[in-house]
């Protein structure tokens, strides 16, 4: 996963949960593998959603993006469609920390949450924590990650930085 | 030192403060059938990872589609049950209970205690006085595997609890006001510490439901005291009950939130998200189809006695289906025993084993276009419990049972006072 993201963005409201990103009624229904899930992620909130998303764009929401449960699929399953990074003015705890897990960048800031539109051009630089959305011509700096979780999302994830490194990080 | 800060810093054995991050020994890590699968697959796929660190720190439990529903469930079913078999590790199986109640029984878990599970609401173990976080598959991969976890220490608020609870209100209506106050990302990764004149009431099966929906709100433990009360309980469970444990008197908090518990009517969380809290009166006449009893949030033997004290020869009104799930076997077995099962089949309720069932919307009790639903259980997003266009209203016990007897929302003040 490089440290620079550059997409289309996806605007989404506030309290978006995993339930919205894949309820559980339908892990349930395809629960042995998660490409069995892709046709239901975000169907009651953007249907079609896996068909019309492309490799690297941008999900920008308001506050607590990925509130409700545990459930890992959520991060997974948008890495997977092709999501390249996810900026919300807050997350909730357990989404920041199973999509850092996966490698999946979340980003919180203030002001490009709140000017961006569908399909405006969004561009990430994580290591110097700067956001941009191209179309508004708006930049925004953010607080990077530590280094630790920088490295991360670099390796792809958690279980990537323990095989190359052989421990957790800190 | 507050709680949080106190269990933390013990455990890595060094003063740790809020923003540190760390990495942790697990005293107990656990997964179910909705999480296990993904962990499994993380460890499949790593040799490093593909190992147990120490089965008897490991759990897993069978709850979520439980019997299960369709031929997939069951293959995910065999999964975890011949994980458990290959390492050793003690599994739960259909019908012994919902994962958080279980561990709670299990008396493992003693104050003090870091406990992980790849469940949102593994928080419901802070009512004893465990710092018990939700994680996710991958996190709990690494702790099956290692035995040891990542946390950032988070900041600590205090939350005060004073007055006594009117007879017709509970624990759930305290926590329901609570989200209603500071909305669902008003704690968010804080760990809320429960403290005041209030606690000696409260029983720790009451505690337990208000633990269980701080992460309703984003906290990412809701910690109560080790007391006497807890003492008492945990010498039943057979747990080592261990010393008090409290926050330090001058103890630092990000800030404190103070609620009187006397003048409190039931709330109601109306669809389609939990922080939409209204006092009953509010929503009062609202129709039902179906009522919930159940879930990790109020699946207990007081949740189903208090409900009992409402149909205790009275019917469940023609038309509404009242389904009881308790949250456990122990449960169910200690509601058989004492007759309060037959007062709620004779009430007309649907009574199935342990399982999250229709909380998740996994099967027993799955709401159609349009239908509303009186539940119990901690969740009412759009689509949870049934079709896109139902509706759940998240209440207690008592408020519950109610609505099954009327079928609409009322206050059940009028059958407890
Ligand atoms: S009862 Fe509901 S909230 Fe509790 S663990 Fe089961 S699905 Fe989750």
């Amino acid at each position: 996963m490089g440290l620079r993201i550059r997409g289309r963005a996806w605007k989404l409201g506030n309290n978006i949960s995993t339930d919205h990103i894949i309820s559980g009624k339908y892990k349930f229904k395809s629960i042995s593998s998660l490409e069995g899930m892709i046709p239901y992620v975000f169907k009651e909130v953007i249907p079609g959603f896996h068909e019309k998303v492309r490799e690297g764009d941008v999900l920008v929401a308001g506050r607590n993006f990925g509130m409700g449960s545990s459930r890992e699929h959520a991060p997974r399953l948008l890495k997977l469609v092709g999501v390249g990074a996810v900026v919300a003015e807050s997350f909730a705890r357990i989404f920041f920390r199973n999509a850092t897990n996966i490698g999946l960048p979340v980003i919180t800031a203030t002001l490009v949450p709140r000017i961006t539109e569908d399909g405006d051009i969004i561009s990430v630089n994580l290591e110097e924590g700067v956001i941009t959305n191209e179309s508004k011509d708006v930049q925004e700096r953010f607080k990077p990650y530590p280094k630790e979780i920088l490295e991360v999302i670099r390796c792809g994830g958690i279980i990537e930085y323990i095989r190359k490194y052989g421990s957790l990080p800190w | 030192m507050t709680l949080t800060e106190k269990i933390l810093s013990a455990k890595v054995g060094r003063r740790v403060s809020p923003g540190d991050f760390i990495v942790i020994d697990a005293d107990l890590a656990y997964a179910h059938d909705g999480t296990a699968p993904l962990a499994i697959k993380v460890m499949k796929e790593n040799e490093r990872l593909y190992r147990v660190h120490d089965p008897s720190k490991v759990l897993l439990v069978i709850d979520h589609a439980s019997p299960p529903p369709n031929v997939e469930v069951a293959k995910v079913h065999e999964q975890l049950r011949s994980f458990a078999r290959e390492f050793g590790v003690r599994l739960f199986d259909v019908g012994e209970g919902i994962c958080h109640q279980v561990v709670a029984e299990s008396g493992l878990v003693r104050p003090g205690a870091v406990v992980v599970g790849a469940d949102s609401h593994t928080v419901t173990l802070g009512a004893l006085s465990a710092f018990a976080t939700g994680v996710g598959s991958t996190d709990i991969a690494i702790a099956f595997a290692l035995g040891k976890i990542w946390l950032r220490i988070p900041e600590s608020i205090k939350v005060l609890l004073d007055g006594k609870l009117k007879p017709w209100v509970t624990s759930k209506d305290v926590i329901l006001n609570i989200i209603g106050n500071v909305r669902a990302d008003g704690l968010t990764y804080l760990a809320a510490e429960f403290q005041g004149t209030a606690l000696k009431h409260l029983s720790v099966e009451s505690r337990m439901t208000i633990s269980n929906m701080c992460v309703e709100v984003g906290a990412k433990a809701g910690l109560f005291p080790a007391d006497e009360v807890l003492a008492s309980w945990l010498r039943i469970y057979g747990a080592d009950n261990g010393d008090e444990l409290s926050a330090d008197p001058g103890a630092e908090y990000k800030d404190e939130l103070n609620f009187n518990l006397s003048k409190l009517e039931p709330q109601v969380a109306a669809p389609p998200n939990v922080d939409n809290v209204r006092e009953v009166s509010e929503v009062e006449g609202t129709e039902v189809d179906q009522v919930f009893i159940g879930s990790c949030t109020n699946g207990r033997y007081e949740d189903f006695l208090l409900a009992a004290k409402i149909l205790k020869g009275r019917r469940v009104k023609e038309g509404v289906r009242c389904v009881a799930i308790p949250a456990s076997r122990k449960v169910f077995l200690e509601l058989l025993r004492d007759g309060v099962l037959e007062v709620l089949a004779e009430a007309g309720c649907f009574i199935a084993h342990s399982t999250c069932g229709p909380c998740i919307g996994a099967h027993l009790g799955l709401l159609g276009p349009g239908e509303v639903a009186v539940s119990t259980s901690n969740r009412n997003f759009v689509g949870r419990m049934g079709h896109r266009d139902s509706k759940v209203y998240l209440a207690s016990p008592a408020t519950a049972a109610a609505a099954a007897v009327e079928g609409r929302i009322v206050n059940p003040k009028k059958y407890l006072s």
